[in-house]
């Protein structure tokens, strides 16, 4: 019944597509926590995973990278599809993956090292030690991650010295170093105050042109303001994917209206 | 650089998964290695001592002879002195723990004393040894008795004590302390209702892990004069006349299962070696069930109460 | 009113409560300074450099502590060479690795239980297995092997605790740039913990400082007038591990042998060698606290 509904609420023409999720299923030991999703994820946009807690939506966004790996008892079914590759299936390393697809999380997490090395972290756990290029990739991505003027005379400080959004936008240019495919935001700006929430959002829109985004968030408003396409998901389920706009002005599934006019959530 | 082909990204993914097997596998080889050894060693003293372990051999006194010595004096002795050393140790530990941590937990005298204590516990045994020899034995001349032994066991285990009874009870949540507070508890009501019976189970865990320390514990009980050999028993603390019971035991010398075993070990006869091997054997047995008393404490206590 | 009254009965109880507690700690506290304090007054006129520099006599005034402090030297380095290592990997491996498998559950039993024996049977123990299965003798190297054994679980278990208290999400961050378990341990565990495991090294090295009933188990001497040969040659290879081989004795062992004799003079050596050895683990602790203080303000989360 709901893969029916599911299908009715697609979007009719698909834009250039970078991953796409196929009968995903998953759990967590005996507990099924994700339940037969489909949908895409296009290609150099924004796209929002919104719904009540508990809904299962940082769970979808933790297989995009594997993450669900380092705890025992998880699995999966299904498929996620990036070039045409499962990357969910056993046979994929799990470092690929995350090689590929990076994730900022929901409360900031730097390193206890200076600002300089949590940035080039990605760069060397592949093996690069040369220095020059370091430094450049660096500097691109503080500047990437709209940082590098307000670090740059203090690279080498711990980066613990730095306020709450600076913590998180250092997250931000830790995770697209290395010039991922997909990077993965989990609630960026839950622990931020309005401001910093203002400058991670803007960073986000202004990041779409280098890599495609999936963010999971808390706020309607948030998913509103600045997502190009939205997924609603309700208990497992996936209950609806479109474009931003569809879904929050003209959503076909009932459970979504009611979502987004604040009456279940 | 970071736009590599997949073949060379799974060559570098290849070469770095390579160097965390090899440290998985030296890892398990090592312990493993350890572990073995340790393991086929003690089965190698149980073997050694089983010839010896009989009824006879709990109820017999030490003898020059092999064949008819016993622990029945050394068993005896580290009961009595341990049940001397949890009397005077448990209620002090506790106390001084829920002290330092629910009152006294700002200020200089609370610094000075966290520090004196963190220093304690890190103080070798015989040192122990010589200041209970000083005090217990030349100045308030308890003699070299099972009183004295108590007490000086309970000073070198009362910082782990008191460490353990910390920790306990820092690990309970600030929520449970504010849900009672909020309900007009008063400050020993909440540590009476709530801390205590919360910690329990890792105040018990820790005070076992310190009394099988202290089980093991010889050079401080020489330094104050057990004795290595002792072919009759304490004062029974039951008498015939009035008032029936009697404290002549706290002042009767001892000795202690590891001292016994000490003394086996040092002479040259085989006969002691197996001898020594079984009084091992009874030694090892006696803390693994502490230990396992105390895996069964917190496991039970804990599982009645999650934060 | 009756609620104040109440109110009045309750912090009158913890008020007895917090006097009483207080009290038995100060005592306590205050009778074991003032007999440390004696002990050192005791042992004071003996500290000087000749005590330092003499061997065992049997006149009290001539006897010195050469023997026994790098007798304890050479055995604790020793015993931290094999130990550390080992104890560090194994905690590694048993957090980062093995956990939630049969496997690890059995490893992590085996572990607890043995940081529970009593250290005479690892004296027993090491007795079979160096003295008489290896054939190494009543040397600095089995003294060393068995006291590594002792502090072994000690480091395994601090170690473990230590990783444990390194949040999940600085795990995940790093994991999350692509990094293999190895560059995550390396990388981030190790040096995150390696404060906390420090200090928990030096607390178990401070330990062993004090054991004699093991090294006295495996052959230590009380007696030892000669020190072992120096590891440096003239010849080449300019090394040699001849001291491995020499017998040996340890502070706690000469200063027990002092005990054990008649006479004030040796008691007042048996004083001087106490406080030598409190001053020694009252200085690794304060290395160990000063350790934990410097890296915990580096490592912060």
């Amino acid at each position: 019944m709901v893969e029916q509904e599911q299908s009715q609420s697609m979007v009719s023409e698909r834009p250039p597509v970078v991953a796409e999720v196929v009968d995903l299923n998953f759990f967590y030991g005996d507990f099924h926590a994700l339940k037969n999703i489909n949908f895409y994820i296009p290609a150099n946009k924004v796209t929002a995973l919104i719904g009540p807690s508990g809904c299962g939506k940082t769970t979808l966004l933790r297989c995009f990278n594997r993450m669900h790996d380092l705890y025992p008892g998880n699995r999966y079914e299904g498929g996620i599809l990036v070039n045409g590759e499962n990357i969910i299936s056993p046979k994929v390393d799990p470092i690929e993956v995350r090689m590929r697809i990076s994730m900022v999380f929901q409360k900031p997490n730097p390193f206890p090292k200076s600002i300089y090395e949590n940035v080039a972290y990605g760069l060397r756990v592949r093996g690069i030690r040369d220095k020059s290029l370091i430094d450049q990739k660096v500097e691109e991505a503080l500047r990437g991650a709209a940082l590098w003027d307000e670090v740059k005379d203090r690279l080498h400080e711990s980066a613990y010295a730095l306020s709450g959004g600076q913590q998180q936008r250092l997250c931000i240019a830790r995770a697209i170093v290395t010039d991922p495919d997909i990077v993965l935001f989990d609630e960026p700006t839950s622990a931020l105050d309005p401001i910093a929430t203002r400058s991670i959002e803007e960073l986000m829109v202004s990041l779409k042109e280098r890599v495609t985004i999936i963010i999971v968030t808390h706020s309607m408003q948030q998913a509103a303001r600045f997502s190009d396409y939205t997924a609603f998901m309700y208990m497992g389920e996936l209950i609806e994917f479109n474009d931003t706009k569809t879904v929050f002005n003209n959503a076909s599934h009932p459970q979504t209206q009611e979502y987004i006019s604040g009456k279940i959530g | 650089m970071t736009n590599w082909s997949i073949e060379e990204l799974r060559e570098n993914i290849k070469r770095r998964q390579i160097v965390s097997q090899i440290f998985a596998i030296l890892g398990l080889l090592l312990i493993f290695f350890a572990l073995f050894t340790l393991l086929a060693l003690t089965v190698k003293m149980f073997i050694d001592g089983l010839p010896r372990l009989s009824w006879k051999f709990f109820f017999s006194f030490p003898s020059r002879k092999p064949e008819e010595a016993g622990i029945f004096a050394a068993w005896v002795g580290t009961a009595v002195v341990m049940m001397m050393t949890a009397v005077f140790a448990i209620p002090i530990g506790v106390a001084s723990g829920i002290y330092l941590e629910e009152y006294g937990k700002k200020g200089w005298l609370a610094a000075l004393i966290e520090v004196n204590i963190s220093n304690l516990a890190g103080v070798p045994s015989i040192i122990y040894g010589l200041l209970a020899l000083g005090l217990f034995v030349q100045d308030w001349n308890l003699g070299e008795s099972i009183l004295t032994a108590g007490l000086t066991l309970s000073l070198l285990i009362l910082p782990v004590i008191v460490v353990a009874t910390r920790e306990a009870i820092r690990a309970i949540p600030n929520s449970l302390r504010e849900a009672a507070y909020a309900l007009g508890a008063s400050k020993w009501q909440v540590i009476w209702d709530h801390l205590l019976p919360y910690s329990l189970g890792s105040i018990l865990t820790g005070i076992i892990v310190a009394l099988s320390r202290a089980i093991g514990e010889t050079a401080p009980l020489i330094t104050i004069g057990a004795l290595t050999f002792i072919a009759f028993l304490p004062d029974p603390p039951f008498t015939s006349q009035f008032p029936y019971i009697s404290f002549a035991w706290l002042k009767s010398p001892f000795t202690v299962m590891p001292i016994q075993m000490f003394n086996w070990v040092s002479r040259p006869q085989a006969a002691f070696q197996a001898n020594a091997a079984a009084a091992g054997a009874v030694l090892v047995v006696m803390t693994l069930l502490m230990n396992g008393l105390a895996i069964y404490l917190r496991y039970r206590l804990r599982k009645g109460l999650k934060w | 009113m009756q609620g104040r009254d109440n109110l009045l009965h309750r912090r009158r109880l913890e008020k007895v409560f917090v006097a009483v507690a207080l009290v038995l700690i100060v005592s306590a506290l205050l009778v074991l300074l003032s007999l440390t304090a004696e002990m050192f007054i005791d042992g004071l006129p003996r500290l000087n450099w000749k005590f330092f520099t003499s061997f065992p006599s049997r006149h009290a005034s001539d006897a010195g502590l050469l023997s026994a402090w790098v007798g304890t030297v050479l055995v604790i380095s020793l015993a931290a060479i094999f130990s550390i290592p080992l104890g560090i990997a194994a905690g590694v491996y048993l957090e980062e690795y093995g956990r939630d498998s049969w496997l690890a559950a059995i490893i992590e039993i085996n572990v607890t239980n043995l940081a529970a024996v009593p250290p005479i049977i690892y004296g027993l123990v090491a007795l079979g297995i160096f003295v008489q299965s290896w054939n190494l003798g009543e040397t600095v190297l089995t003294g060393g092997l068995t006291i590594a054994l002792l502090m072994l679980p000690t480091v395994v278990v601090v170690s473990r605790e230590a990783i444990r208290a390194i949040p999940a999400s600085l795990k995940e961050a790093a994991y999350a740039v692509g990094a293999s378990k190895w560059q995550v341990i390396w990388d981030h565990v190790l040096p995150y913990s390696l404060g906390s495991i420090l200090t928990g090294v030096i607390v178990a090295v401070s330990r062993a400082i004090g054991e004699t009933a093991p090294l006295i188990t495996v052959g230590a001497l009380t007696y030892i007038a000669f020190l072992p040969e120096s590891p440096f040659t003239s010849k080449f290879p300019y090394v040699s591990f001849a001291w491995l081989q020499a017998p040996f004795t340890v502070v706690p062992i000469q200063m027990f042998n002092w005990i054990s004799r008649a006479g004030t003079d040796f008691q007042a050596n048996a004083a001087a060698a106490g406080a030598v050895l409190v001053i020694l683990t009252l200085l690794m602790n304060g290395v160990a606290i000063y350790l934990r203080y410097r890296l915990r303000k580096a490592v912060q989360w």
